[in-house]
């Protein structure tokens, strides 16, 4: 037997795309409509007052805010749901007694939660076409952008799952920590138009990183280095590997 | 026969401080199935949990198939099927997809050949579109078994398989388990009904308080600690023993058509002849004679109730 086992991960993803897609109208509707309202709140009311942000349609400047959110709620909502079911349910113990390791769950949950993060902020930006003209400049970065970012977030959202023993638990992190620093993040702004003190405050924010480095894949502009965002959710990724390693290994929250 | 499980000075303390298995050392032959009785608390779970993967042990090991659960646990465990105690399913799953994914868990390629006779054999094939929260308890305990049974596993722990279900399910359960020894896998049980390791099992182990207090072949744990009871049907009715009959232990039914007499199968001399020859003496006739066996519930009692050191494992 290899040493890891694809058909196990392969058997965790499609079991989690599977119920992504059993579900589909209102995993995909649900998001579009929020999209469309907020085209319609920032775009056409508060656009109509702002006409662009450093030479970018106002309409056009939010879309990548507008993924960044999605992205980011997505990911962090689908990877704490898909390990939190199985603790529920009681369905964890064929994880923990089958030949698959924290390799395997993990590639196997958070694949899946990344990947539906990754469509439907696809499908977002398919309905900004309808509101906006939107160009992509650099669409392989915009493309990887994406999924390091769904990737780091969905890790965090299978931590959190991990973590959560009631359902009170799994929503309170993604509400009261997720969605206010992605507002406070430039999901909607350039960080530039903060004054100074709220300027450095946000740069202490790591979703500004995320936000910042897949406005420049779209228009080529950024508040901090694109390296740094890079740096940033490469660490993201690392540190909540290192995380999982360390819950599997010691059965934390899992073995109980 | 070659052991596919070894157990060797196996310990589990958690925590708390709660000391739930103290150098347990087993070993289990391919093919056989064994029961391990206990009460609640004795450590049956948690030694069928460090075996599967569930808990980690404080000291000792195991080895499944030759694979220390430990360092060779890939291996070890794709040899292991597991029945939980809990009916624990995804309620909106189909039957048949619950089971194709346990499949793919164990790293097996798909075989929709092999899942049906699964299924079939569970009498679960009509049911295979249905979604499990559809099922009935029975239902769903027997998806339990095909879940477990869906990667060929050579040996199946199933932990209390009839707690709760009534007793036609329980006989059902009994053909299962019954087909699959006839399919050669080794399977290991926990239960509190001793009706079942009795029916069941080839050996029986006792656990209490965390010691596996002995291992022995179901029929030699009877013979050993079992007791026989002779019933001897009257022709006429007594209306009390005779005095020469007093003193062996004998009791007279309330219509006084039947002595029944107590004896140990172990003993040397069990009394039973001299006792038919006394009471021809007697002048008193026989209609009919039959005996019967202690159930293992009342062994299990003297066991648990008596402490032993020895193991024969």
């Amino acid at each position: 037997m290899s040493a890891i086992n694809w058909p196990g991960i392969w058997a965790i993803f499609h079991h989690e795309m599977t119920r992504f897609f059993r579900t589909v109208m209102q995993s995909l509707l649900s998001p579009v409509i929020s999209t469309v309202l907020y085209f319609v709140v920032f775009g056409a009311a508060i656009g109509g007052r702002i006409q662009s942000v450093e030479g970018v349609e106002y309409g056009a400047f939010i879309v990548p805010g507008l993924m960044m959110l999605t992205i980011l709620q997505q990911s962090v909502s689908n990877a704490s749901f898909g390990i939190y079911f199985p603790k529920f349910s009681g369905t964890i113990y064929e994880y923990l007694v089958s030949p698959v390791g924290w390799i395997e769950v993990t590639l196997g949950f958070v694949g899946a939660a990344a990947m539906k993060a990754v469509l439907i902020a696809l499908v977002i930006l398919l309905t900004s076409f309808f509101f906006v003209g939107v160009h992509i400049l650099h669409p392989f970065w915009m493309l990887a952008f994406l999924i390091l970012t769904a990737t780091g977030f969905s890790l965090l959202g299978f931590i959190i799952g991990l973590w959560a023993k009631s359902f009170e638990q799994l929503q309170v992190v993604p509400m009261m920590v997720i969605t206010p620093l992605v507002f406070l993040g430039g999901a909607f702004y350039s960080s530039d138009m903060l004054p100074p003190f709220w300027e450095g405050v946000a740069k202490l924010n790591p979703v500004l990183y995320l936000v910042s480095g897949f406005r420049w894949s779209f228009f080529g502009l950024a508040d901090v280095p694109v390296g740094v965002s890079l740096v940033a959710v490469s660490l993201m990724i690392a540190a909540c590997c290192v995380a999982i390693r360390w819950i599997f290994a010691t059965g934390w929250r899992l073995r109980e | 026969m070659t052991a596919i499980i070894q157990i060797e000075n196996l310990s589990k303390q958690y925590g708390s401080g709660t000391r739930a298995l103290s150098d347990v050392s087993l070993s289990i032959e391919e093919g056989e199935i064994i029961a391990l009785l206990g009460p609640n608390g004795a450590g049956k779970t948690t030694l069928i949990s460090i075996i599967c993967g569930l808990v980690v042990p404080t000291g000792g090991t195991v080895r499944v198939g030759g694979h220390d659960i430990r360092t060779d646990w890939r291996a070890a465990r794709k040899l292991i099927g597991l029945v939980p105690q809990e009916i624990a399913l995804e309620p909106f799953e189909k039957v048949i997809n619950c089971v194709r994914f346990t499949r793919g868990l164990y790293g097996e390629g798909h075989d929709d050949a092999y899942i049906e006779k699964v299924l079939r054999s569970l009498a679960l094939w009509d049911k295979r579109d249905a979604a499990t929260r559809e099922l009935s308890g029975g239902m769903k305990r027997r998806v339990l078994i095909a879940k477990a049974l869906a990667h060929r596993p050579k040996v199946l722990f199933l932990d209390e398989p009839t707690a709760g279900v009534d007793v036609a399910l329980r006989r059902e359960m009994w053909e299962v388990v019954d087909q699959l020894r006839r399919d050669g896998v080794t399977i290991i049980l926990t239960t509190h009904y001793l009706e079942e390791a009795e029916e069941m099992a080839d050996r029986v182990g006792v656990i209490n308080k965390g010691q596996l207090l002995l291992v022995k072949p179901t029929s030699e744990l009877m013979g050993e600690f079992g007791k026989k009871t002779l019933t001897v049907e009257l022709t006429a009715p007594l209306s009390a023993i005779p005095d020469d009959l007093l003193g062996r232990g004998l009791r007279l039914s309330p219509d006084g058509r039947a002595l029944t007499y107590e004896y140990d199968t172990r003993a040397e001399r069990t009394g039973i002849a001299h006792l038919l020859g006394d009471l021809a003496g007697q002048g008193i006739k026989v209609r009919d004679v039959s005996t019967r066996q202690s159930s293992l519930e009342e062994v299990f009692m003297t066991l648990v109730s008596e402490p032993r050191q020895e193991v024969t494992a």
